[in-house]
């Protein structure tokens, strides 16, 4: 139960969120047009997509960092289809800084420069863990709103 | 004849002598007789005879001689007595009327005589008067002719001319046969003949110069007649007449050509050149005084004609030169002096407007630093401060959610209302600056009215029942489903009206009512100044929210809408306003040309709050393509592709998943492949279109697309072929035309791209290129 909590503040700020991620670069227009596909036949697709993104990342990220750890000599091709799998895949959501890491990142791994790969490779970390910081308050507040009765404004 | 006492001796009559008498006394009687008839004859011939009585008496004198003559003829011979009495009568008479007439004759003849002599006196006046007039005549004629002469000397320059044309004048004027100039020599020793009046070309005749008759004429200022023999005046030669009189004059010349403007040439040069004058050799002329003063006059003054004219003319032109100078220092002083007044004022100006450039930079520099610092404000309030607060408003929710002492509980509600607050009033003010700058414009669009209404329904309804308060809406019937605006700002001043009703209510029904502003309805007697005028493609919208709360007092309703303005009765409440919201909402509903205001009866009362604002019609929806559409979202509408079966290839998961749900959210039948085999396996005739991703290395794309090609011979059978890539080079798309590839996305797809994208697709088979 809400007790004096000014849900219309809470809504009114629940708007915000993705604006601010918008304004801050770590979103762009792609994450917009996947909140207008969501509807009362697919209510939670952003939320479904970005489980997907998070997990392909993770494990991308994962894979990059064992690759550069190789002591033996880096696999910088194996680090080239990581980043282009990675690249794909944040385009495709929308998330715009971890895109321009990994752009960074390819770069550093055509030249084959393992200092640069390893400090690309913790920018990208640093991006993709605030992408899904942000994400995952905006699913959270969506759920909290939802479960209160009310209904989240649906992007036009 | 009788006895007659005569002196001397009778002798008898003698016949010889009686007969001359008698004959002499006849004539004698006739001429008499025949004299007065003359004179009356040449008398009355006359106009004027003042001797009229005169005339009479001497014809009576006359007549009566001539009678008494007559009568004698008859005494010659024996008369009677009777005879001798007429005689007697005509005797006596003639005696009286002759002595009268000498009497009478003696004034008379005086009196004619000086007649006469008057008469003589005037004739040779008017003989003297006709010399004088004759020689007054001819002294004007040769004025004139020295004026002309003057005239053209003085209109000429050239000495030479000047010579000719005194000589030409002097010929006229004097009607002379021949007229010569002779100039002494360079040398001084002769003269030569120069100049003559009729001989066109003078040969060079030359004088020695110390001729006698020279000197005599040089010594002289008049002019000298000299003897036609003389050698000067032997210029023509000899005719058969007598050569008429010959003058020479000297003529006095001046050196003109070492001049000095203030030294009048001195006259003491003592050349001269002699000029010869010859009258017409058969006339009788001489040499009159007048006549030959006018030729001592042109031969002095020619040269000094000649002289003066130069003099004149080189005074006038070297006048003239000072003249010009003169004009133009003065022009070039009038122009420097109007460069310098302009230069004066220019630089007057200009320092002006230095003075005020400087002054406007540090303005514009002033400016430009508030600008820059309320950016920055802005900025730093739209980043940073948003964010944060939100996640305090987050997690003060959720924490609200755990299991908390009553104190903590206390205090999580405080946080989260004041940060609630905050975070209105951040929002507010950061619109307000906008709308005050004026930067902030209307969101056109065509929106779905009855939604936004639904909208703030759906977000106030937690709150309100919460509070037990009853929320209606009632739109009207004829409100219009669809309008043109900007929905967002109206969303947001219809939540903001309603918010506030409900904020400040603690029970009772909140009631909302929206319908179409009627012209009579539109003039308010409470807003005297708004005169809404709809036309054919716009409509008022009103919209009354009355709310059953504390009310306002009348004298507060004014100082709703100034921002941050608290009323006493505001502050009581507990979760107050920042006072910018209503600001806010006249601020949006003036740009949306209405008008807001509140009515209230008073404390206890409640309020009401009512808003108009213009909303556009959109054009009727029977048309295929509107610009406006898009906004309306299509999962409320008829699909737009519904059923369509397409195959979508990606190997990249999420890549995948997002356009599988483009694709659905358009109503397709989506197929997901992840690898080539499987696209080759699964594809049918079935699927319209495939989507294949060609920027995956290792994938080879292109080669599936040579291999459905070939599967499906039949051009109609064939699915769409669209290629979806991540890079714009060209070779990528030269790549997929050679395989054969209907068209080209560029990633990421957005729903609209995708929309046409298909819809083009389906319409032409062929699409090159959706970037």
């Amino acid at each position: 139960m809400w007790h004096g909590i000014d849900m219309y503040s809470l809504v009114y700020s629940f708007g915000f969120v993705p604006c601010a991620c918008e304004h801050q670069g770590i979103v762009d227009d792609q994450f917009t047009q996947l909140r207008k596909l969501e509807d009362e036949n697919s209510p939670h697709f952003v939320m479904e997509v970005a489980s997907l993104f998070f997990e392909d990342c993770e494990k991308l990220i994962n894979n990059m960092a064992i690759a550069l750890e190789q002591k033996q000599g880096v696999d910088f091709k194996q680090i080239d289809e990581c980043i282009h799998q990675l690249k794909g895949s944040s385009s495709s959501i929308g998330a715009m800084r971890v895109k321009n890491a990994c752009i960074a990142f390819r770069s550093f791994s055509d030249g084959q420069n393992r200092e640069g790969c390893l400090r690309c490779l913790q920018q990208l970390s640093h991006e993709y863990s605030l992408l899904k910081n942000k994400l995952q308050t905006l699913f959270r507040l969506e759920k909290e709103i939802v479960a209160a009765g009310g209904s989240i404004p649906r992007v036009h | 004849m009788d006895s007659c006492n005569c002196i001397e001796p009778q002798w008898p009559p003698d016949d010889l002598l009686m007969k001359y008498q008698y004959i002499s006394d006849f004539f004698i009687a006739l001429a008499y007789f025949s004299i007065p008839l003359e004179l009356i004859y040449f008398v009355k011939k006359s106009a004027v005879f003042p001797y009229r009585w005169v005339l009479v008496q001497f014809g009576a004198f006359i007549v009566l001689c001539g009678a008494t003559h007559l009568i004698n003829l008859w005494t010659f011979t024996m008369h009677t007595r009777t005879v001798a009495m007429v005689m007697t009568t005509a005797k006596v008479f003639t005696a009286v009327v002759s002595c009268a007439t000498a009497l009478m004759l003696v004034h008379i003849i005086p009196d004619l005589l000086s007649v006469k002599t008057r008469e003589l006196f005037l004739k040779n006046k008017a003989a003297e008067l006709d010399r004088e007039m004759g020689l007054i005549r001819t002294q004007e004629e040769t004025g004139r002719h020295v004026r002309m002469l003057t005239h053209e000397i003085r209109s000429t320059l050239d000495r030479h001319t000047i010579l000719k044309t005194t000589l030409v004048e002097l010929g006229r004027t004097l009607a002379l046969e021949e007229c010569a100039l002779w100039m002494p020599t360079r040398t001084g020793l002769e003269l030569q003949l120069s100049y003559t009046l009729r001989q066109q070309n003078p040969v060079g005749y030359t004088v020695p110069i110390h001729l006698p008759v020279i000197n005599q004429v040089f010594s002289s200022s008049h002019a000298v007649k000299i003897s036609p023999k003389c050698p000067v005046a032997r210029i023509r030669p000899a005719g058969k007449y007598m050569p008429g009189e010959v003058v020479a004059v000297r003529v006095p010349l001046l050196h003109l050509s070492n001049f000095q403007i203030n030294d009048w040439p001195e006259l003491s040069t003592k050349r001269y050149a002699l000029m010869v004058l010859m009258l017409p050799s058969d006339s009788a002329r001489q040499w009159h005084v007048h006549e030959l003063e006018l030729v001592e006059v042109v031969a002095d003054q020619v040269t000094k004609f000649v002289a003066l004219r130069l003099l004149h003319m080189f005074q006038i032109s070297m006048l003239l030169k000072a003249l010009d100078l003169y004009i133009s220092i003065m022009n070039q002083v009038a122009v420097a002096l109007s460069h310098a007044a302009i230069l004066e004022e220019s630089m007057r100006a200009r320092d002006l407007l230095m003075e005020q450039n400087v002054a406007l930079d540090l303005a514009r520099r002033e400016a430009e630093t508030a600008i820059r610092a309320r950016n920055d404000f802005l900025a730093v309030m739209n980043h940073e401060m948003r964010t944060p607060m939100h996640a305090i408003i987050a997690l003060s929710s959720l924490l609200q959610e755990t299991e908390l002492t009553p104190e903590q509980r206390l205090m999580v509600e405080t946080i989260l209302k004041s940060s609630n607050l905050l975070s209105t009033l951040i929002n507010d003010v950061l619109d307000l600056s906008r709308l005050e700058d004026g930067s902030l414009q209307l969101d056109l669009g065509t929106f779905n009215l009855f939604a936004v209404f639904r909208e703030v329904l759906n977000l106030i309804k937690p709150i309100a029942s919460v509070k037990k308060l009853h929320v209606s809406l009632n739109l009207a019937p004829d409100l219009p489903e669809y309008a043109i605006g900007d929905e967002k700002r109206l969303m947001q001043t219809i939540l903001n009206v309603v918010g506030n009703a409900v904020k400040f209510s603690k029970e009772g029904s909140i009631s909302i009512t929206a319908f179409v502003a009627k012209s009579e309805l539109l003039r308010d007697s409470r807003t005297p100044e708004f005169f809404p005028v709809p036309s054919d493609n716009h409509f008022y919208l009103r919209v009354q929210v009355k709310d059953s709360g504390v009310g306002i007092s009348p004298q507060d309703i004014p100082k709703l809408f100034t921002k941050f303005a608290q009323t006493q009765s505001t502050a009581t409440r507990n979760s107050g306003g920042s006072g910018l919201g209503l600001a806010i909402c006249k601020r949006f509903v003036n740009l949306m040309e209405g008008h807001i205001w509140i009515e209230s009866e008073g404390l206890g009362k409640g309020c009401t709050a009512i808003f108009m604002v213009k909303l556009g019609i959109p054009e009727r929806l029977n048309e295929p393509k509107l610009p406006f559409m898009p906004k309306v979202p299509t999962n409320h509408g008829p699909t737009a592709f519904p059923g369509l079966k397409v195959l979508v290839m990606d190997e990249n998961g999420v890549s995948r998943m997002v356009t599988k749900g483009l694709l659905v959210h358009l109503g397709c039948d989506v197929t997901m492949v992840s690898s080539s085999e499987e696209c080759l396996r699964v594809v049918s005739h079935e699927h319209k279109v495939v989507f294949m991703d060609v920027c995956v290395p290792g994938m080879d794309g292109y080669e599936v697309a040579i291999r459905i090609n070939e599967k499906f011979t039949k051009c109609h059978e064939r699915p769409i072929i669209v290629a979806l890539t991540g890079n714009t080079e060209k070779v990528t798309k030269e790549n997929c035309m050679r395989v054969g590839m209907d068209g080209i996305i560029l990633k990421p797809v957005s729903l609209d791209k995708m929309r046409s994208v298909l819809s083009d697709l389906l319409e032409h088979r062929v699409l090159f290129e959706a970037i």
